[in-house]
């Protein structure tokens, strides 16, 4: 499967996403110029973490205009997988490709630690090589990922099972005090409807190799590679 | 002309920074203050347009960049309005 990374100015886990996809999973890996208007012939778009634009205006809020952004919103509305990790989940949220938005921390801290998530659909192009209930260490950082959608928008994401993954306690139970940055229903990982763009606010790229500390970030990209 | 927009978060939405400085000014004795929301202004010079292309113009840059209408909210006024 041919994965493209986008790098947008400002972008800074693209090393670390480019390196686990090619050298981890073994997978031909291109990267992708916001500024190029060709997705290269990939299988896969990874919009990676970091600051795009300095965060000015809104996390995500600029990278939107990138002359690369319609040809992922083609790409993803004929069905392409796209994941968005950190900064790329909110460039995710400010493009419409997924509902809702990202508010400041709820303790206004940027917060880089690891963290607990529950896998809540294991039924998702993203997650099927995990089990339902399964809890996985991944690390955050972040300062605005505090999930918002207004009531009606995430009845419909709860309704539809979109999403993948949620803060937790080590032993899966979803506390106030796992819930780090205050996301409403605890949403850490969230898809579209139809199931082939997610965003995520942990690093799986963080999490794929045991000399990190943890390779539970690979039933992310191992899911992405196997058929489902 | 030059137009100011501000803008803020929704009433629905919680303001954590809003908050925090509510708090603060709590802890100064300021007592009387009820509530805070904090949010953005900026000042935009638009050329070569009356009040009519005006209200077409800023509405539309707000929704489309400048807020994010899932969670923010604008009100914007002229401040400058310089007449040939």
């Amino acid at each position: 499967m041919k994965f493209g990374v986008v790098v947008f100015p400002g972008s800074n886990c693209d090393f670390d996403t480019y390196h686990v996809l090619s050298d981890v999973i073994h997978q031909p890996t291109v990267w992708l110029w916001h500024k190029d208007r060709d997705l290269r012939g990939v299988d896969a778009v990874v919009l990676p973490g970091g600051f795009s634009y300095g965060d000015y205006l809104r996390s995500g809020a600029i990278a939107r205009f990138s002359p690369l952004m319609p040809k992922v919103r083609e790409f993803a509305d004929k069905g392409g997988l796209v994941i968005g990790i950190c900064n790329g989940f909110q460039v995710l949220l400010e493009l419409g490709l997924l509902p809702g938005a990202m508010l400041r921390n709820k303790n206004l801290k940027f917060l880089c630690q690891h963290v607990s998530i529950r896998i809540d659909n294991s039924q998702t192009r993203f997650s099927h090589r995990g089990t339902k209930g399964q809890v996985l260490r991944v690390p955050i950082a972040h300062f605005d990922g505090n999930y918002y959608a207004p009531p009606e928008t995430l009845k419909e994401i709860e309704d539809n099972g979109q999403v993948v993954f949620r803060y937790c306690d080590p032993e899966g139970r979803l506390t106030e005090e796992s819930n780090v940055n205050g996301s409403l229903h605890n949403i850490a990982g969230l898809m579209n409807k139809r199931g082939n763009i997610m965003g995520m606010m942990p690093h799986p790229e963080r999490a794929s190799e045991a000399i990190l500390g943890s390779e539970d970030g690979r039933i992310v990209f191992g899911s992405l590679i196997s058929g489902f | 002309m030059k137009v100011r927009i501000l803008v803020s978060f929704k009433d629905s939405v919680l303001d954590p920074q809003g908050q925090t400085v509510k708090n603060a000014l709590h802890t100064l004795g300021y007592q009387a203050v009820q509530d805070v929301r904090q949010g953005k202004v900026f000042e935009i010079d638009l050329a070569g347009v009356d009040l009519a292309g005006a209200e077409k113009i800023i509405p539309e840059i707000s929704d489309k960049v400048l807020a994010n209408p899932i969670i923010e909210k604008f009100t914007w006024q002229i401040i400058e309005d310089e007449r040939p």
